[in-house]
C-alpha cells in the first residue's frame, strides 16, 4: 500500500474513533441533556438538604430546568444554602417555593420548584424564599413511635384515675 | 550462595529493571518532538498499531456486547429491572470491560508484533547501524511507535464501547424484546459524560502508555538470540497484562470510589 493509501486508512481511523466518541457522549451519555447554554442562578435555604447532592436535576412541573451547583453550610444560622443554576428560558415568579423531593420512594432527591402568582420574576442571584426541606424518614419514624406511645399510654392511664 | 542472598539478588535485579525502564522511557519522552517532525513516521506506525487491530477490537466489543446483554438480561428479570439492562451493559463498558478488554488484546496483537520488531531490529543488529550512522534510533524508530500507542488506545478504547452498546441493542431490543425507548433513555440520564466516559478514555490512555512502553521496552533489550526474541515478546504480554490489571484497581479506586 502507497503512502497516500496508508494516510488515507488513518485518517479513516481516527474519524471513526471521533464518531465512536460523539456516540457515545450523545447517544450514550447526559451530554445532550445537560442543560447547555445560559443558566442563572438562584440560591436557598434549607433547614435540613437530605440526600440532595451537587448536579441533581431541579425540576418544576416534572420537567428538568436545571441543576445543583453547590451545597453549602451558612455557619451563622446553621442552615443549608443550596445554589441553583436555572436555565435562562424560565423565568419563575418571586414568591416560588422550593422542595427537596424524592423520585420515587427511595430514589435520587431533586429540588422541585412551585411557581406562584407574583407578577415580577426572581432575577440572577436572588435567593427563593418560601422552602420545604428534605422528609427524613428517622424523623417520621420517630414522630409516628411517640404518638402511639401517648395514645396508648393515655388509655393506659385512664382507668387507674 | 544461601536463600536469603538469592531473594535479595532477584527483588535488586527487579528494582534495577524497573529504574532501567523508567529512564528508558525518559529517553523515549525526550526523542518525541524530534519524531513529532518526521509526522510521516507517527502515520505509518498509527496504521501498523491501530489500524491492524480494528479488526480484532470491533469483533471482540461485538462479541463481549452480545453477551453483556444476554447475561444482564437473565440477571435482571429475577427484580423486575429488565428495563435498565442498557444502562447496567453500559456503565460494565464505558468504565471498566472496554479500557480493560482493549488494553489486553491491544498487549496480545500490537505489543507483541512491536516487541518482535524491535527485537529482531536489534538481533539484526540495525540498531546499532543506525547509531553507527549517527541517526538517534529512539527518535527514528522507538518514539513514533510510542506516540501511535498513546493515541492508538483511546480510540480502539471508544470504538470497543460504541461497537459494544450497538450489541447490546441489538441483542436486548431485536432478540429479546426490552422496550427500545427504555433502553436509550435510561442510559441517557443515568450515564454522565465526564465521570463515566471521561474517565474510561483516561484509563484507555494509561493502558496505551503502559502496553507500548513495555512492548518497546522488552524489544529494545531483548538478547540478540531468536529465543531471546521470542521469549521477550510472551514477557511483553505477561508484564503488560498484570500492570494493566493493577493499574486498573488503582484507577478505579481514585476514580469511582466517591458515589
Amino acid at each position: 500500500m502507497g503512502k497516500k493509501g496508508i494516510e488515507i486508512m488513518v485518517g479513516v481511523f481516527v474519524l471513526m474513533g471521533m464518531l465512536g466518541l460523539a456516540f457515545l457522549a450523545l447517544k450514550a451519555a447526559n451530554l445532550g441533556s445537560v442543560t447547555g447554554g445560559d443558566t442563572y442562578s438562584l440560591s436557598a435555604r434549607f433547614d435540613n438538604v437530605g440526600g440532595l447532592k451537587a448536579r441533581a436535576p431541579v425540576r418544576s412541573a416534572g420537567v428538568l430546568v436545571g441543576r445543583v451547583d453547590s451545597i453549602e453550610l451558612d455557619p451563622a444560622t446553621f442552615q443549608g444554602v443550596v445554589t441553583l443554576d436555572i436555565d435562562k428560558r424560565y423565568q419563575f415568579p418571586k414568591d416560588t417555593a422550593a422542595k427537596i423531593l424524592t423520585s420515587g420512594l427511595l430514589g435520587d432527591q431533586y429540588i422541585g420548584l412551585v411557581p406562584g402568582g407574583d407578577d415580577k420574576n426572581l432575577v440572577d442571584g436572588e435567593a427563593v424564599a418560601q422552602t420545604q426541606s428534605a422528609v427524613v424518614l428517622e424523623n417520621l419514624i420517630g414522630q409516628f413511635m411517640t404518638g402511639r406511645a401517648e395514645s396508648s399510654g393515655a388509655a393506659a392511664s385512664e382507668p387507674a384515675q | 550462595m544461601n536463600a536469603v542472598a538469592r531473594i535479595g539478588v532477584i527483588a535488586l535485579e527487579q528494582f534495577r529493571g524497573w529504574g532501567h525502564a523508567v529512564f528508558f522511557l525518559l529517553d523515549l519522552l525526550r526523542a518525541v518532538p524530534a519524531s513529532l517532525s518526521r509526522f510521516g513516521l507517527v502515520v505509518a506506525q498509527i496504521h501498523a498499531i491501530g489500524v491492524r487491530s480494528l479488526v480484532i477490537i470491533m469483533a471482540s466489543g461485538l462479541a463481549v456486547g452480545f453477551v453483556l446483554a444476554l447475561q444482564m438480561y437473565y440477571a435482571l428479570v429475577t427484580y423486575g429491572a429488565a428495563e435498565s439492562l442498557g444502562l447496567i451493559v453500559n456503565l460494565s463498558l464505558v468504565r471498566e470491560l472496554s479500557p480493560v478488554v482493549t488494553a489486553l488484546l491491544f498487549a496480545g496483537r500490537a505489543g507483541t508484533s512491536l516487541t518482535a520488531e524491535i527485537g529482531l531490529m536489534k538481533a539484526g543488529e540495525q540498531i546499532a547501524a543506525m547509531e553507527m550512522m549517527a541517526i538517534d534510533p529512539k527518535s527514528r524508530v522507538l518514539a513514533p511507535r510510542l506516540l501511535a500507542g498513546i493515541v492508538s488506545m483511546p480510540i480502539l478504547c471508544v470504538l470497543f464501547s460504541a461497537v459494544g452498546i450497538i450489541g447490546a441493542w441489538s441483542v436486548a431490543v431485536l432478540l429479546i424484546g426490552v422496550d427500545a425507548g427504555n433502553f436509550w433513555s435510561i442510559m441517557q440520564t443515568q450515564v454522565d459524560v465526564w465521570r463515566d466516559v471521561g474517565n474510561g478514555l483516561v484509563k484507555a490512555c494509561v493502558f496505551g502508555v503502559i502496553c507500548t512502553v513495555v512492548a518497546l521496552y522488552q524489544g529494545y533489550e531483548t538478547e540478540a538470540t531468536p529465543e531471546g526474541v521470542a521469549y521477550a515478546t510472551t514477557r511483553t504480554v505477561v508484564i503488560s497484562s498484570l500492570w494493566i490489571l493493577g493499574m486498573d484497581f488503582v484507577l478505579t479506586a481514585m476514580m469511582f470510589s466517591t458515589p
